[in-house]
């Protein structure tokens, strides 16, 4: 009579969505669909689509491994070079800077550094298109743009930057910087944070210096989140698009910042080259899946 | 003893106020876009176009006629971008924040047959942006006639695997207690997680909220492939249109970054804590 109903068991046959054994799995569902739709299906139809020579819905021809062979031709080789150039300098300049900072405004000798520390994250909010227009013109080609004016000052002459790989990259990486420094640096103070006091006290005592003190405790300490930086900044870096869209707009003649995810846009959405396109995706998410299971799965010991 | 406590007085204040000196100027640097930003918003397209940017304020051609202009440029356009802006933030943000709440829920609170692998799927996922499947997930929408409607821009957002992260590392933080406690008043277990757990989940809707609105009102790429009728086009897609390579409508373009980014800021200002939870999330322990 006054029985409690333990475990929903006398509302099992009355409803299956109330059995334990099936309500986790309800409350997962959303996530399987999603990933069946949104993931595994895509995934599987680009596999195929990487061997076929797509002509419009209707027109769909299996031609093997020709869509491979003719990848590697010359402007996804530039496609690849500029991805692999600005990945490179992306995660060297964003994982060391935003360390010397987050380190200077964690060792208690700045003034205000919650200040500082929000002040320095309101790039990331903006929108990188918008932002990338500020950045065109700052390093336009007219003598009188910012950066132009920069140089004059230094008795340098004026630079086309947007139309050369090299001075081209340093642009989207200062961009980049721009836009993530905060958020790294906030990455960064958090990890660091997390460092018990003591071990600098008991490293003083023994008397190290900041130096052996950063090398010895602080670097140990944020490793993990030393590693989850460098992970997001790789898989960031070699997914890039937007930035580079910003910069030189969606189909710029000469190739210059064209990324590998740019080229495939390219292919697919302009030369209505689905196939090459999906060869393109493939082979891109392929390596990011090995550098997720470098890098990631390290961080789990 | 003295002598010595002085001088490192005196060195940690040189210190104190070299690395001040260093982050007051960095801060500086980082403002200096937005500065552009701002006086471009004020003055003519042409001015822009004949002399680029400049730092120097210049009162004889600044006005905020601009952003009256706003208004009036292609019969009000820029604000329909604003509205379906909008409106995508807000769908993705409700329907990303209540399926993945549930996930999250579901992978924390249960032990059942599969969790770790659907765990370790949601981690790939965190990291694999969808963007490189984007071509065969066009195709999809072709074919279920999804092209050029919102539903179709949410599509890859609707259960977002950092957000079932987030709240997964949330709920494990709960007592499940709360659970049990619940099953035995008769409550099932969805009563259970909307009535009590939701509740108790507050902070971590907060952080998602927040960076779920900042992802999607500046994200470009897919909305960009997804829509193709003017009037259904976001910010970011509408400000790429005032560029062409006949020139850019700076009198639209500059204003309308500005107006783009107040307020967000805003909501920024008000609510920072929960932005850096939100942002943070992925970083604690895996």
């Amino acid at each position: 009579m006054n029985e409690t109903p333990s475990a929903g068991r006398p509302l099992r046959r009355r409803n299956p969505l109330l059995d334990p054994k099936v309500v986790p799995y309800v409350f997962i569902a959303p996530f399987l669909i999603f990933f069946l739709v949104i993931y595994l299906y895509p995934f599987i139809s680009t596999i195929l689509m990487s061997f076929q020579k797509i002509d419009g819905p209707n027109s769909v021809e299996f031609i093997g491994t020709k869509n491979y062979e003719k990848m590697f031709n010359r402007n996804f080789k530039q496609a690849l070079m500029t991805t692999f150039r600005y990945a490179f300098w992306d995660v060297v300049v964003l994982t060391i800077v935003p360390l010397i900072f987050a380190v200077i405004l964690n060792s208690g000798s700045v003034k205000f550094p919650s200040f500082f520390k929000s002040l320095y994250f309101i790039p990331a909010l903006t929108s990188t298109i918008v932002v990338g227009i500020v950045f065109r013109l700052a390093f336009g080609t007219l003598e009188t743009a910012p950066a132009n004016r920069l140089l004059a000052l230094f008795g340098q002459p004026a630079r086309d930057w947007l139309m050369f790989a090299d001075t081209g990259n340093f642009v989207l990486i200062l961009l980049t910087l721009w836009r993530w420094m905060g958020v790294n640096i906030i990455y960064y103070i958090s990890g660091l944070q997390s460092i018990p006091s003591e071990l600098y006290e008991a490293a003083k005592i023994d008397g190290a210096n900041s130096v052996q003190q950063f090398f010895h405790i602080s670097l140990p300490g944020i490793k993990p989140v030393l590693i989850y930086v460098i992970t997001i900044t790789v898989l960031g870096g070699f997914a890039m698009f937007t930035e580079s869209v910003a910069l030189w707009a969606q189909n710029n003649p000469g190739g210059v910042g064209r990324t590998i995810v740019g080229y495939m846009y390219l292919m697919g959405f302009y030369k209505n080259n689905m196939g090459m396109a999906s060869a393109v995706g493939l082979v891109l998410a392929v390596n990011l899946i090995q550098l997720i299971a470098m890098g990631f799965f390290k961080k789990e010991d | 003893m003295k002598t010595s406590n002085r001088i490192d007085g005196k060195r940690a204040r040189v210190k104190t106020i070299l690395a001040t000196t260093l982050m007051a100027i960095t801060a500086a640097l980082l403002m200096v876009p937005f500065y552009f930003m701002f006086l471009s918003s004020l003055k003519p397209g042409t001015e822009m176009l004949r002399n680029g940017l400049s730092l120097t304020f210049d009162p004889g051609v600044s006005s905020f006629k601009n952003y009256e202009a706003l208004n009036t440029y292609r019969d009000g356009i820029y604000w329909q971008w604003y509205k379906s802006s909008l409106i995508i933030m807000v769908l993705q943000t409700v329907i990303g924040l209540v399926l993945s709440s549930m996930v999250g829920y579901g992978l924390a609170m249960y032990r059942f047959k599969g969790r770790n692998l659907i765990f370790t799927l949601v981690l790939i996922l965190m990291m694999v942006p969808f963007e490189i499947l984007l071509l065969p997930l066009y195709r999809m929408l072709i074919k279920a006639h999804l092209t050029d409607t919102y539903f179709g821009v949410i599509l890859p957002y609707l259960v977002p695997p950092f957000m079932i992260f987030f709240f997964r590392q949330y709920v494990l933080s709960l007592p499940r207690e709360l659970l049990e406690a619940a099953r035995i008043d008769g409550c099932t277990d969805y009563g259970v997680f909307f009535r009590i757990m939701v509740p108790n989940m507050i902070p971590a809707f907060g952080a998602m909220t927040i960076l779920s609105c900042m992802n999607s009102w500046n994200n470009l790429l897919w909305p960009l492939i997804v829509l193709n009728s003017n009037e259904k086009f976001t910010i970011p897609i509408g400000m790429g249109t005032t560029i062409t390579p006949y020139g850019n409508a700076f009198d639209v373009l500059m204003p309308g970054a500005v107006m783009a980014v107040v307020p967000i800021i805003i909501v920024y200002l008000f609510a920072q804590k929960t932005f850096i939870a939100g942002l943070t999330s992925g970083s604690v322990k895996g």
